[in-house]
């Protein structure tokens, strides 16, 4: 069974080439039965060898052949499978189908129906070769190739030009992240000799001390790939407008897995942030930090689905600040949890957005909860794992970062208070968007409800969104332990009681209208922070001042070709001296000879000027 | 040497002086009969050098220089009277200028 590994990321890739070579001419139930039963066959191979690995725990390196040899540098195209990968690929293939499954409902109408589903399952290949890669470079080959996979599909309604600029502005930014992630491979290649990940790090262990410079800079260098593919500070902006695609890949692209590919990165080479400190604080202080700030702003959003793209960014922020405080299991926990619910309610608003003719916006929603009750439920759920309000899948995560947050050393009371304000802001703007939408006057008329390939996803994920907090993930023999103490128990309820808090404000502002928030957004101060929070403080207006319009001048000040002028004058002043001796070619015989002459007479003269003896 | 004895700066005063009739002529007249004429001016200017500086130095190399220049005067007129009937018939006009068909 644990040979036949390679055949997971396999059957989706076939079926992606196949769907390619296609060209759009099979019947769409063929189609659907591709895409859909490609992942649906890797996720119950998944589950499979995730039976086998539960009886019998044990780490499987399977090398398929020699990638390329050049001196001592020979990758493999080698996987890895532990329990990290266990848990990865669970959540990719798993949710996956599902994602694929409710898409074959939410795209029926779509003309390019092959097309999409070549490229998600593109995805879901590249997807699972990152997280199975048992070498950096490997790795890095799954890393571009979901790149690749999410510019297609956030372009994928191509026709209309918004969206291809919001496709090369997610592939760009996430492309200066991958660039400092190349280098940091190259450095760790050059320093340690191999990318082998496992080797790798035991390599960085014998050779270089716990706070050296170098494995500072390595770890900052793969934190810069992570930043920019997990969509955190400051390479956070390209993910809100990476909405423009369908629902159904923001939820499996957008949420569930790509952007967690960033904290599978720093979580798979822990051992190298283990002997970078200062790395490890700069990534809780980017976590918390972006967490913080996307909170703020999905509370003024009113397009469904940048909410949650906010909320998706605020949320891989905790993951970060697990990571950072040494919260390994933890994080990885949360990306589970997160991808239940995350995919969730993205799949809801897709159910939303499909029966209510391509509404985005949430204010001229409103009184759905009838109309649609799976829908209904599944946000409910959804939000409520979402604010993390006790017993449901998020509560477990979260509660467990901010408890070993609190624990980290010097700055750990103040992670968690920040993360406490976090959750806070989370339980806010998630049921304000139930409330606005779900409850209310009905503002339009959904034109249908949800047929069973929408319904029975939604329902799957909402079992596991109530019920994913009580797995235990296979990760204990990758992670080293947590050492800390239980705090004091006050901290723990304080950190249950938030949400609860954040719960009744949203209540109390958005629902019973008991609590008056209009003075205060009236106001001046209070109508210039909505609009700074409202433009995601204002980072995309800094970024477009500070790089593109630079970019755009210094890229037409080339167009003119400056360098090229230098040398065209050498051409400008040799077509002057053409143009000024063919006025000499009169075609007159009687100005020739005097020229000639004139010629001779000047040559003569300088001739004795110079050798006067030669007289 | 006796009789006749001309100092060769006399000689080479004269060639010169030809010379430079020949060279005012070539560039002054525009027929090109008179072209011609002062063309061959200019090679008996230096047919006279020649054999004035044979005399001088008693060699008989100047006056052999003298038969080739007559040589070459007398096939560069064959081959110039011809162009010069082709010209006439073609231009109608011997102005060496009028004849000119170059746009520059």
């Amino acid at each position: 069974m644990r040979e036949l590994i390679w055949l997971i990321p396999l059957i989706p890739l076939l079926s992606s080439v196949t769907l390619m070579l296609s060209s759009g001419k099979f019947p769409r139930l063929l189609i659907g039965l591709l895409g859909v039963g490609s992942v649906g066959s890797a996720a119950l191979l998944t589950l499979a060898l995730g039976l086998d690995f539960m009886a019998n725990p044990e780490v499987v390196q399977l090398t398929l052949w020699t990638w390329m040899q050049v001196g001592s540098f020979a990758p493999g195209v080698a996987f890895y499978f532990d329990g990290l990968t266990l848990v990865m690929m669970s959540v990719i293939t798993g949710v996956g189908f599902l994602i694929h499954l409710f898409s074959t409902e939410f795209m029926e109408d779509d003309v390019s129906y092959a097309r999409y589903f070549a490229y998600l399952n593109m995805f879901v290949a590249a997807m699972l070769v990152l997280v199975m890669a048992d070498n950096l470079l490997l790795l890095y080959l799954g890393w571009e190739g979901v790149g690749v996979c999410s510019y297609l599909l956030v372009g994928f309604w191509y026709q209309n030009s918004a969206n291809g600029q919001a496709a090369r502005k997610a592939f760009i930014v996430t492309r200066i992240g991958d660039t400092a992630m190349a280098l940091g491979l190259l450095l760790l290649f050059t320093e340690l000799g191999t990318l082998n990940i496992q080797s790798m790090v035991g390599a960085a262990n014998e050779s270089w001390q716990v706070g050296d410079t170098l494995p500072l800079v390595a770890c900052l260098l793969l934190l810069g790939g992570a930043v920019g593919k997990s969509a955190q500070l400051p390479l956070h902006t390209w993910l809100p407008d990476a909405m423009a695609g369908p629902t159904p890949v923001s939820a499996l692209i957008h949420a569930a897995t790509m952007v967690t590919a960033g904290v599978y990165l720093i979580a798979r080479t822990h051992g190298l942030f283990l002997l970078a400190p200062t790395a490890m604080v700069v990534v809780a202080i980017i976590g918390i930090t972006t967490s913080l700030i996307a909170a703020f702003t999905a509370l003024m959003q009113s397009d469904i689905k940048r909410i949650l793209a906010y909320s998706t960014i605020s949320q891989i922020g905790y993951m970060f600040l697990a990571l950072g405080v040494g919260a390994w299991t933890a994080g990885i926990f949360h990306l589970m949890t997160h991808a239940f619910f995350k995919a969730l309610l993205f799949l809801g608003s897709g159910a939303i957005i499909h029966c209510l003719h391509h509404e985005h916006n949430i204010f001229k929603m409103g009184g759905l909860r009838s109309k649609m009750p799976v829908t209904f439920w599944s946000f409910m759920i959804g939000s409520a794992a979402l604010a993390a309000l006790p017993m449901t899948s998020g509560f477990f995560s979260k509660d467990q970062i901010l408890l070993e947050a609190y624990q980290f050393p010097d700055i750990g009371p103040w992670l968690w208070f920040a993360g406490l304000c976090g959750a806070l802001l989370t339980a806010m703007y998630s049921f304000r968007l139930v409330f606005v939408v779900f409850f209310g006057q009905v503002k339009t008329e959904p034109d249908k409800d949800t047929g069973w390939r929408m319904a029975l996803p939604l329902s799957v994920l909402c079992g596991l969104s109530l019920v994913g907090g009580y797995f235990i993930i296979p990760v204990e023999s990758v992670f080293p332990m947590s050492t800390g103490t239980h705090p004091a128990h006050w901290v723990e309820y304080v950190s249950i009681s938030v949400p609860l808090v954040g719960l009744l404000l949203a209540y109390l502002i958005f629902q019973s209208g008991q609590l008056r928030v209009d003075g205060l957004v009236n106001s001046a101060i209070g109508k210039i922070m909505r609009q700074f929070w409202l433009s995601g403080w204002g980072i995309d207006w800094l970024y477009e001042r500070l790089f593109v319009r630079p970019y755009y001048a210094f890229a037409s000040l080339l167009k003119a070709e400056p360098v090229d002028a230098v040398y065209g004058l050498v051409v400008t002043f040799n077509e002057a001296l053409n143009g000024w001796l063919s006025q000499s070619q009169t075609g007159r015989m009687r100005w020739y000879i005097t020229s000639m002459v004139a010629g001779l007479v000047v040559l003569v003269a300088v001739a004795l000027q110079l050798s006067p003896e030669a007289i | 040497m006796d009789g006749l004895n001309i100092p060769l700066n006399h000689v080479l005063l004269v060639s010169s002086l030809l010379f430079v009739i020949g060279l005012l002529g070539l560039m002054i007249r525009r027929n090109i009969i008179f072209i011609l004429m002062s063309l061959e001016v200019m090679l008996n200017a230096a047919a006279l050098a020649f054999v004035g500086a044979g005399a001088y130095w008693g060699q008989p190399d100047g006056q052999v220089v003298f038969m080739l220049i007559l040589t070459v005067a007398a096939a560069e007129v064959a081959v110039g009277l011809g162009l010069v009937l082709q010209i006439q018939r073609r231009f109608k006009t011997l102005d060496m200028d009028h004849a000119n068909r170059m746009g520059g």
